[in-house]
């Protein structure tokens, strides 16, 4: 059965632009904060038709748009999905609603601009991982860094503008050289567009840097350690809904790059640099682990956790096995729902007693027992609890390192167990022992709303049925995983 | 003894410049028998001098398939000269539109803004159109001696007659710097045409002693008009002290017209020199990206900021020249017609806040008129994302083909310090954009938030033209054609 409509990836790509206009011309802010959140919701629910008219077993690219953009040097409207983009499409628009749902419950200053500006985010996400050709991604992956330095600066906390302002300009002049690189690329093969390309042809001398120039663009968008300063001040300071995006999506638009871009197009320089990615990955997960076992806000410990989980999902990239990647494809999906999901929770508890202090709370299962179960099961995710969906890659991306260079994989198994620790430190701090600060109990702190849980329910589902039923997702990873491992060269084969 | 009947003039070659002049001299006669008591001739006057310049941007089209040149071969009205009359027309108009009120305010005679506005222009078109030393040299001293007076226009306040002061004596040094070196280029080839002046260096003729002496001389005369380090140094104060109008005009006309001229005279009269002008070129580019950029992040005045970030923006421009190719020259053109749009919409900024009586302090200037003034907000963060590069605006495609231009004649590591650079500028073009919408407002009154219909419709087009280009720039590109000749 199918159900198809034309020109499926640009409407989901550009309804929530659509969405964005809207909000910024019509309503108050009530109505804004409605056509907002159905905006987000009917994007997400035109992007399950991906899922409806999937054909399962195609490695190449599927649902593919082309149209002239730019004909007389070679840059194409080019669009399409395969395994590697398609749930991190997915998680976009499954994510989008929810953050929207959670600021409409808790901002209030200039909503209209605040939601139109998500959505503006929106657009440029889902263009990032659907654009095929390296200008039309530019476009996307650069544009993405306005609507999120204007969240971060207008709506964060003590210390935004300075952290919008370390976001911004970090990443910026680490993809300014990457634009260098594109400009060598296509003087090299002649094409923008990666369906025409063979890597191949490029020089190996010129691949050293042209994959540098890449590597470090995604490195800092990652962030692979040594270049993830500016993530805790983005994310300490980025207001809730703006926290969960960048963790959950934002971010893997640099593990992505890797995926798509830098090991495709400079596949002897991705194998020659892949030892020495792997080994930041692995310091970074037991770095970004050690540093979030002594935080003090809870908010700034998921921000390291992020370091230390996006550790594994590059050690899984650049293990370039069958095991490894498809793990790191699956984890990509993971982390955004499980630290989208803590993002969430943290900024519930801090919307209720304005304060993320580890010291402030304690006992909080007897006066928020729904909050705390549902706490839990995040923390579960996150740790990686067989059953649940962190585990699943996990476990496969260690098994794939594990191929490629068991020392690493050893070490960076380490940072499970590091990881269990933390979280459950901070669950211990947050919600076991005795209630001792009045503030902490039932008349001050109400349990969660039904609206709360509505959108809490979605992810935790979800946590079960990745950790449960893999295959479901592995099924339509896999055949395009393949494909990239056998032969990274040749970037994709064209089914029309 | 020349045949005289070659002397036969062919108006049509300069036929654009010759409506601009034209033009000027009917606002000049309006002016004449405007006074206090007949206002409504002297409220014509901008639209006398906006007449002007579209009749002269529609001789541009009408010639644009009759490519002709004319006075021996001194000028042409080819492709290149054309497609920089565009630019320097689309300046004098939007100059035109954001001068109608803030003119008068500072100067009652608003009848010398036009008229200069449009001899400048004419001087800037032939600069574009010019194939002969002696032509660039009278073109220059045009547009110059125009924007002298320009620059003082605002007679009450010292910085604008010091603006005035300065723009003209460094600038008269500069020309004598540009006659020297066109005498030593005609010295060394025996002609002042660029053609033929080719033609003798690429066979090898020509004493090379003369020809890369006169060549620096050359060098630095264009390099003060468009504001090259190190002959950046009156930038930044006349810049400041000129009226903003003047000052939108200027940042985008002069750069056009000096880098049309200069890409005319390295592609047609020096392409064998390619090998000894690139590298002195790329460095000056280089150190004038680099300085541009590190002294505007030190700027508290926005309009000391908008100086210095133009000259970085020569900078990049400088860049698309040093390979020498009809691509670099092609992305040079459609670079600095983006950023008029980018430039002078900025400028125009400056004005609306001027009107408003906010001063002169980045900080005050621009604190929270996000929460007073969106629309007007929006507009200057497009024009700051646009200027420091951000897809999907203009700015990035303009930036986008200068370096790619760079990279395709195998000047790779010039486009890297290029973005290295803007990654720098951002730095500065975000201040603005925090002092907008992140900071509380300082100011207590609540500015005059009204604004000049004429004022608003340039910033609507600016504005606009700064996005529309950035979405879809192939048909815009398509017009930037490096044809020398006819």
């Amino acid at each position: 059965m199918s159900f198809s409509i034309p020109y499926l990836l640009s409407i989901i790509t550009f309804l929530p632009l659509l969405g964005a206009i809207v909000v910024a011309v019509w309503g108050d802010d009530a109505a804004k904060k409605q056509t907002a959140l159905i905006f987000s919701l009917v994007t997400f629910a035109v992007s399950l038709l991906l899922l409806v008219n999937w054909q399962d077993g195609v490695p190449g690219m599927q649902f593919l748009e082309e149209a002239a953009w730019f004909p007389e040097y070679g840059m194409t409207y080019l669009m399409g999905v395969d395994g590697i983009s398609l749930f991190l499409v997915l998680l976009t628009t499954l994510l989008m609603p929810i953050a929207i749902y959670f600021s409409n419950l808790y901002v209030h200053e200039q909503a209209g601009l605040y939601l139109g500006l998500m959505l503006l985010l929106e657009t440029a996400m889902i263009g990032v991982f659907l654009a095929l050709d390296l200008v039309l991604f530019f476009v996307f992956f650069e544009f993405s860094l306005i609507p999120m330095y204007l969240l971060i600066g207008k709506w964060g906390g003590a210390n935004r503008v300075y952290a919008a302002l370390k976001f911004f300009v970090y990443t910026f002049a680490g993809s300014a050289l990457m634009l260098v690189a594109i400009l060598v690329v296509y003087f090299n093969t002649g094409a923008f567009n990666l369906l025409e390309m063979d890597g191949s042809r490029i020089a190996p001398a010129i691949q050293t840097w042209a994959f540098l120039a890449f590597a470090l663009a995604f490195a800092i968008k990652v962030p692979i350690f040594p270049f993830h300063t500016w993530l805790p001040d983005a994310h300490v300071q980025a207001p809730t809904a703006g926290s969960i995006i960048l963790a959950g999506v934002l971010l893997k638009m640099g593990t992505y790059g890797y995926l798509r871009f830098a090991i495709p197009l400079f596949p002897e320089a991705a194998a020659r640099f892949g030892p020495w990615i792997a080994g930041l990955a692995v310091i970074g997960i037991l770095y970004g682990a050690l540093v979030a076992l002594v935080q003090k806000d809870v908010k700034s410990l998921v921000a390291y956790s992020s370091v230390a989980h996006l550790g594994y999902v590059m050690l899984g990239v650049v293990a370039l096995n069958q095991q490894g990647v498809s793990g790191a494809v699956l984890q990509m999906v993971n982390h955004g729902l499980s630290t989208g999901a803590l993002f969430l929770m943290v900024g519930l508890l801090y919307e209720r007693r304005h304060t993320r202090m580890l010291d402030d709370f304690g006992g909080l299962w007897q006066s928020v027992p729904v909050f705390c179960g549902f706490f839990l099961v995040v923390i579960m995710s996150s740790a990686a609890l067989p059953g649940l969906n962190g585990f699943v890659g996990e476990f496969s991306i260690l098994l794939g390192a594990y191929a490629a260079w068991p020392v690493l994989a050893v070490l960076g198994a380490l940072g499970v167990i590091l990881a269990a620790w933390y979280l459950l430190t901070a669950f211990r701090h947050i919600a076991q022992g005795p209630l001792t600060n009045p503030q902490n109990d039932k008349a001050h702190l109400p349990d969660l709303r039904r609206g709360e849980i509505a959108m809490l329910l979605p992810l935790v589902l979800l946590f079960f049925i990745i950790g449960l039923f893999p295959n479901l997702f592995l099924d339509k990873i896999n055949p395009s995983v393949e494909s990239l491992v056998q032969n990274p060269a040749i970037v994709m084969k064209v089914e029309r | 003894m020349p045949d005289l009947s070659s002397l036969a003039l062919n108006l049509d070659a300069i036929l654009p410049e010759l409506i601009m002049v034209l033009a000027a001299l009917a606002v000049m006669i309006a002016d004449m028998f405007s006074s206090d008591r007949r206002p409504g001739l002297r409220n014509a006057l901008p639209w006398l001098a906006m007449a002007g310049i579209l009749l002269a941007g529609a001789a541009g089209v009408w010639l644009w398939n009759r490519p002709t040149a004319s006075f021996q071969g001194m000028a042409a009205s080819d492709h290149f000269a054309l497609t920089l009359n565009f630019v320097v027309l689309t300046a004098a108009a939007l100059a035109v539109l954001v001068g109608v009120n803030a003119i008068p305010l500072i100067n009652k005679q608003t009848g010398e803004y036009y008229t200069l506005l449009l001899l400048a222009s004419a001087g800037m078109m032939t600069m574009g159109a010019s194939t002969d030393l002696i032509t660039t040299f009278l073109a220059l001293e045009i547009f110059s001696l125009a924007l002298y007076i320009l620059s003082g226009l605002h007679r009450d306040n010292p910085r604008s007659t010091e603006a005035s002061m300065k723009y003209f004596l460094l600038g008269a040094f500069a020309s004598a710097f540009f006659a020297y070196g066109a005498a030593l280029l005609y010295g060394a080839s025996g002609s002042t045409r660029y053609d033929a002046i080719g033609s003798v260096l690429s066979s090898g003729q020509g004493d090379p002693y003369l020809l890369y002496f006169g060549l620096g001389l050359l060098i630095a005369g264009f390099g003060f008009k468009i504001s090259l380090v190190p002959f950046h140094m009156w930038t930044p104060d006349v810049y400041q002290g000129a009226p903003t109008p003047v000052t939108a005009f200027m940042s985008a006309g002069t750069k056009a017209a000096g880098f049309a001229a200069l890409i005319r005279l390295l592609l047609v009269a020096l392409p064998a020199q390619q090998a000894t002008w690139a590298w002195p070129l790329a460095i000056i580019a280089v150190i004038t990206m680099t300085l541009g950029n590190l002294a505007a992040l030190r700027q508290s005045s926005l309009k000391r900021m908008l100086a210095y970030s133009s000259i970085a923006h020569a900078g990049y421009v400088l860049v698309a020249l040093v390979p020498g190719t009809a691509e670099g020259a092609n992305a040079a053109l459609f670079y600095l017609f983006t950023y008029a749009f980018m430039n002078i919409g900025a400028f125009a900024i400056v004005i609306a806040l001027e009107q408003a009586h906010e001063d002169d302090a980045l900080r005050n200037r621009a604190a929270s008129i996000a929460q007073r003034w969106p629309l007007l907000a929006l507009a200057m963060g497009l024009f700051m994302f646009s200027l420091s590069g951000m897809p999907p605006l203009a700015g990035f495609f303009g930036k986008f083909f200068v370096f790619k231009a760079a990279v395709d004649g195998g000047w790779t590591w010039l486009a890297a310090i290029g973005m290295i650079n803007s990654a720098i500028g951002v730095y500065y073009y975000l201040r603005v954009i925090v002092t907008m919408y992140f900071e509380e407002p300082t100011a207590e009154s609540a500015p005059d938030r009204r604004m000049w219909p004429a004022l608003r419709a340039g910033l609507v087009i600016t504005a606009a033209l700064t996005v529309v280009i950035g979405l879809y720039p192939s048909p815009w590109m398509g017009l930037f054609r490096t044809t020398f000749g006819g």
